[in-house]
């Protein structure tokens, strides 16, 4: 059972409550060092960071309204080769679950990391907030903004920019992590409530960091399952559009006809973590003659070949284990809708084996097991 | 016109199906010629890129054909090759391909027979059905 505890915050600045919190977390030696997002010294963005020194923790961004990278890859390469070192990491929702599913296929190691995630309000793409830093609508006005409509969760952008597509339709507006930083339903410039995890709430509680109560503000839930409800409708009405325009194969090539195939969706993704992809080898290197006997059977063929086969194929290794973060949609040049693709197709082949990714590490993914009685598709006896 | 004759791409595993197509053969079953195979360890060893490969180049449908459930000779293929083809099928259904030419069929080494009776409906199936869309898109 996770416990719950509150940091009070001073003088509305929420941010630096919580900065406080982390602090103690390192100068008390629950952990080494802290991964979290700071600014970049244009302010134009964030980055993650790994820090080592409490003072180098003033200014991270602990709200980044961006994600320039996945961040569960990040862990990847921090925790999979011997990290002996207590790591804390401040991701966001979708990175966290992104972090289960890697942990599942053995490309994150959970022993010495532990993840502290924050109520997403939602993240924008990275070239949005550049522009929203220069017109003066980033920052610490947007932070407030945002932290303000966490409370009733009415949490809406400022004028002229959206939320990314992905987070708009994301239903998992709170993570899941061993520190959780609770923002819905919080006066967040007067307390944030925090919960603790089994693997760290008693080093927490006997070093003095936090006293835990179970106190929680009446609304939470309630606004909770607001932004979910809201969130899940975006989804379906994302879903039902996308299924009026891929009716079928020819359709879906036609919607996707702009795609450059610079396999952009492909590296985003934090699920296809193959050292060598398949496509990337020479099963897809063809003879002369060959293109040559597709063009003569169909007239004529597109080049490069091999569009149709590079999303089925992608979709069939990582869609049952898809957690909709979207970075597919932000790295696609062509701004075709990737990530509603994957979600819309995902949802359905996720449903088949009633699998949520990213739920639990104890899960394992469709892929990797079986039942003896379950999926009649073998054809019937003749 | 010439009646429309269908292409097959049979995935047949070792130790099961492609024996029981082996039997067929040796027992003088009669079945149509319109199936190419291509002989696997197992049919756990399937991947979705052979079957989508074949199809958008030119099949008309695909057979997969391995051990019946607790026969397989790795112990569990046969089950992973099911989920493997369960997902591609949700896959496709999903983008509008509602088509099913896959055909995923436990055929044991002892029996030739039941071989050549899956291919000679299959063949029959696939000729009401048509030629295979999937292989004309010239943007595919």
């Amino acid at each position: 059972m996770s416990k719950k505890a509150a940091v009070k915050v001073i003088e509305g600045k929420t941010e630096e409550a919580i900065v406080g919190f982390l602090k103690s977390l390192l100068e008390k030696g629950v952990v080494e060092g802290i991964m979290v997002p700071k600014p970049l010294p244009s302010k134009d963005g964030f980055v993650q960071t790994l820090i080592r020194n409490p003072e180098m923790l003033n200014g991270v961004a602990i709200l980044s309204p961006t994600m320039p990278v996945q961040s569960a890859r990040v862990i990847s390469s921090l925790s999979v080769k011997n990290l002996d070192k207590k790591i804390a990491a401040v991701m966001k929702a979708c990175e966290i679950r992104a972090a289960v599913e890697l942990a599942k296929f053995l490309q994150v190691k959970p022993d010495h990391l532990y993840l502290i995630g924050i109520d997403c309000p939602g993240t924008f793409e990275v070239p949005d907030y550049a522009k929203m830093a220069q017109e003066g609508k980033g920052g610490e006005a947007l932070t407030k903004a945002l932290l303000q409509g966490t409370e009733k969760g009415e949490i809406s952008p400022p004028s002229g920019y959206a939320f990314r597509t992905a987070c708009q339709m994301c239903e998992y507006p709170v993570p899941q992590a061993d520190i959780v930083l609770k923002l819905y339903g919080y006066k967040a410039d007067q307390e944030i409530g925090v919960e603790i995890g089994d693997k760290l709430e008693k080093e927490i509680e006997e070093k003095g960091i936090l006293s835990f109560s179970e106190n929680e503000p009446a609304s939470r839930n309630e606004v909770v399952n607001k932004v979910i409800a809201d969130r899940t409708k975006k989804r379906d009405a994302l879903f039902q559009e996308f299924k009026g325009i891929v009716k079928d194969l020819q359709s879906f090539l036609d919607r996707f006809s702009t795609c450059v195939r610079c396999h952009n969706c492909m590296v985003a993704c934090p699920i296809c973590y193959c050292k060598e992809c398949v496509f990337k080898t020479a099963v897809f290197e063809h003879d002369g003659d060959q293109f040559l006997r597709w063009a003569d059977r169909k007239g004529e063929i597109r080049m490069p070949t091999d569009t149709l086969i590079f999303h089925l194929i992608r979709m069939s290794h990582m869609v049952t284990s898809c957690i909709g973060c979207g970075l597919c949609d932000s790295a696609c040049p062509s701004r075709l809708p990737v990530a509603t693709l994957f979600r819309s197709v995902g949802d359905r082949v996720q449903k088949m084996f009633q699998y949520v990714p990213g739920r639990d590490t104890a899960e394992v993914p469709p892929v990797a097991t079986f039942k003896e009685d379950e999926l009649k598709i073998e054809s019937a006896a003749l | 016109m010439a009646e429309f004759e269908p292409r097959i791409v049979a995935f047949l595993c070792h130790w099961c199906t492609y024996t029981g197509a082996d039997l067929a053969g040796t027992t003088r079953q009669q079945y149509p010629p319109n199936v190419r195979v291509v002989h696997l360890m197992c049919s756990g060893a399937v991947d979705s890129i052979y079957v989508l490969k074949a199809l958008i180049d030119g099949a008309d449908g695909v057979l997969i054909g391995g051990c019946h459930p607790g026969d397989c000779h790795y112990q569990t293929g046969n089950y992973k090759a099911r989920r493997r083809v369960a997902i591609l099928k949700g896959i496709l259904q999903q983008m509008g391909y509602t088509e099913d030419r896959v055909l995923l069929k436990w055929i044991s080494a002892s029996e030739g027979k039941l071989f050549a009776d899956t291919v000679t409906k299959m063949v029959d199936d696939l000729k009401k059905m048509g030629p295979n869309p999937m292989k004309q898109l010239w943007n595919a």
